[in-house]
């Protein structure tokens, strides 16, 4: 297997962390961690834009899950993450009410627990999750956001020893919406976590989700799924930590992209410190592209510290449709557009049956043929 | 296999005087060929000959420009026609390098292509009894309809599968692009069985593209013709075809340089 070393090494290590937003300068764009996004699109996210806007936030929870609302002072909040930029910083000096969701130790939820995140309007709205599964608990978590809103917000999961979460993110937005988010997953001993991310709207929408690990024995699965059309800029940013021995993650983030100014980024950071020996990683990032005038930046980054790993490798490649695919296809009498349609699900197919939930995927394999139809 | 309504006794491919080009190069220089319902014509020749370009411009590959010349199924230009529409006019590429097409399973290419081809979709009953009946000919697995399309399949697999749609689609003229290549006796045994099912209507015509002999103790042809520098250099029957087998190719490839 192919090992690599960043260019530039050990970047995300002494990364700048601080739940103060004041920590942070406003950035320009020239910063790395800025330089994909147009900041000019944030509609004032990273330049301190006052909570103004509406964003409601449902819970429809199985039995076995406790919901809570609580104040800012809420201890158990931000224990699991520290905002590593200015918005997410932002978001945590700014949120007003959170949401935690605790799964009691061994209990195993019913059935999936939805929370529905509903924009609506136009002004800067800020938000903060908590999910907590106590030790050999499983759970199922759907974060559903749609309608119009300028959000930002940090998200934690904290799976405890011998316990399994497994999330959708779904940021099923109006077309006008902004969105930056952190998403971070914090594992216990032997804990399992799959994360299944799919970003089909909004005007900007950047999500950062991350992995640490407190124990041996995590396991961290990481999907991804994105349509970008003509205008959408939709950025996915992964950092996976390995800082413990014998831990394990894997990334796959796909996406298709069509029509002008369409733009996704991809940027896919792993590190295996020198204490994660036995580490077995894998990141992946495929982009299809579609049409003339929409471009994919995807930037894999995989920094080992340690000579003893199980596995780490990445891959990156972006393209065309295959002109041999959609010959093959046609050549048997299929139209071309139904081709075109057979070889672009086809390469979402093998991320779709990951959706354990019959109904989400039907969802989300609706809106990806809604999108196939533009 | 229960339709046969769709091919019609007498169809005829006219290949004329037919020019192509890769590129600035010119591959085919003046190809003639007609093949009627009920025959079947091999055509032989070395490597880089052309053989497989005949192929692909008839089948009408992006990669291949047609500079000159007409190809004809049943006095219909075919040249004018998409790709899918000269499937679906009955034509049909058994391909030497079937590609591989990520997530769209065996089950549903064959749906969608028999639906376009047939101009409406087979009632699933009898569509799935065809299907089992045709891998079943073939001695292809049952798993093998869920699997993904030519993902992973052993070249014989592929060919074994090319044969099932050929079944499956029942064509007026199927072009057989080096479909013995890479095949051991037992999957040539297979293949062949199922090019003769194919061929024993007598409604259908065959032109069977090969670099070896040896499938044509299988599948007998009517005609065999010889190709070298991008055009047929010799015709005759079953006899030239063990004339090759004797002498090789040689004398042609000196004669065509």
């Amino acid at each position: 297997m192919g090992l690599e070393t960043a260019s530039a090494p050990l970047s995300t290590l002494h990364r700048k962390t601080s739940y103060d937003v004041a920590d942070f300068a406003v950035p320009t764009g020239r910063e790395e961690e800025w330089r994909f996004t147009p900041l000019s699109r944030l509609r004032g996210l990273h330049t301190g834009a006052p909570a103004s806007g509406a964003v409601t936030v449902q819970v429809d929870a199985a039995d076995e899950v406790v919901v809570e609302t609580v104040g800012r002072d809420d201890r158990r909040l931000g224990r699991a993450y520290v905002p590593a930029d200015r918005i997410s910083a932002q978001a945590y000096t700014s949120f007003e009410k959170a949401t935690i969701l605790t799964v009691p130790r061994e209990a195993v939820a019913s059935r999936p627990t939805v929370i529905t995140v509903n924009g609506t309007g136009a002004g800067a709205a800020y938000g903060h999750t908590l999910v907590r599964v106590e030790p050999m608990a499983t759970a199922v978590v759907v974060l559903d956001h749609r309608g119009s809103a300028v959000y930002a917000d940090n998200v934690e999961y904290v799976v405890g020893e011998g316990a399994t979460l497994k999330v959708v993110s779904l940021q099923d937005w109006a077309d006008d919406a902004v969105h930056v988010s952190h998403h971070h997953a914090l594992l216990g001993k032997d804990a399992t976590f799959r994360s299944f991310v799919v970003t089909l709207g909004g005007d900007l929408v950047r999500l950062s989700p991350s992995v640490s690990y407190t124990g041996p024995g995590g396991d961290a699965d990481l999907t991804g799924l994105y349509f970008v059309d003509a205008g959408q800029h939709l950025e996915h940013r992964l950092l996976v930590d390995h800082s413990r021995p014998n831990c394990r993650s894997n990334v796959v983030y796909k996406g298709a992209l069509q029509g002008d100014g369409a733009h996704a980024v991809w940027i896919g950071d792993v590190i295996i410190r020198v204490e994660a020996e036995g580490t077995d990683t894998y990141e992946l990032n495929r982009n299809l592209l579609l049409t003339d005038g929409a471009r994919a930046d995807s930037v894999p980054n995989l920094e080992i510290l340690t000579g003893e790993v199980a596995g780490a490798g990445h891959a990156s490649a972006s393209g065309r449709l295959d002109d041999e695919h959609i010959f093959y296809l046609q050549a048997r009498g299929i139209p071309f557009e139904e081709a075109r349609r057979l070889v672009i699900r086809g390469f979402f197919a093998q991320l779709l049956e990951k959706i354990e939930l019959d109904e989400l995927r039907e969802r989300v394999f609706a809106k990806v043929e809604a999108e196939l139809e533009k | 296999m229960s339709d046969s309504s769709r091919v019609r006794p007498g169809s005829t491919l006219e290949i004329r005087d037919l020019r192509v080009a890769v590129g600035d190069k010119e591959i085919l220089r003046g190809v003639n060929l007609t093949v009627k319902a009920g025959e079947t014509h091999a055509i032989m020749g070395p490597n880089g000959s052309g053989k497989s370009t005949l192929a692909y411009a008839i089948a009408g590959h992006p990669k291949y420009t047609v500079t000159g010349g007409q190809v004809l199924l049943d006095g219909a230009d075919l040249l004018e026609m998409s790709v899918d529409e000269r499937a679906r006019a009955g034509l049909f590429l058994a391909m030497q390098y079937p590609v591989e097409v990520p997530g769209v399973s065996v089950s549903n290419f064959l749906r969608s292509a028999v639906t376009s081809v047939r101009g409406e979709a087979p009632k699933l009953r009898q569509f799935a009894k065809d299907l089992k009946t045709g891998m079943d000919a073939l001695s292809i697995d049952a798993a093998f309809a869920q699997r993904n399309l030519n993902e992973g399949f052993s070249g014989g697999e592929k060919k074994r599968h090319e044969i099932l749609q050929l079944e499956l689609l029942k064509p007026k003229i199927a072009v057989l692009d080096e479909t013995d290549s890479g095949l051991d006796v037992d999957a040539l045994r297979v293949v062949s069985e199922g090019i003769n099912r194919f061929r024993a209507s007598g409604d259908t015509g065959v032109l069977l593209i090969t670099h070896y002999t040896r499938i044509l103790r299988y599948v007998k042809p009517d005609f065999v013709h010889v190709f070298a520098g991008g055009r047929i250099v010799e015709q005759g029957g079953p006899e030239l075809a063990d004339r090759l087998e004797a002498e090789g190719y040689e004398a042609y490839v000196k004669a065509s340089a």
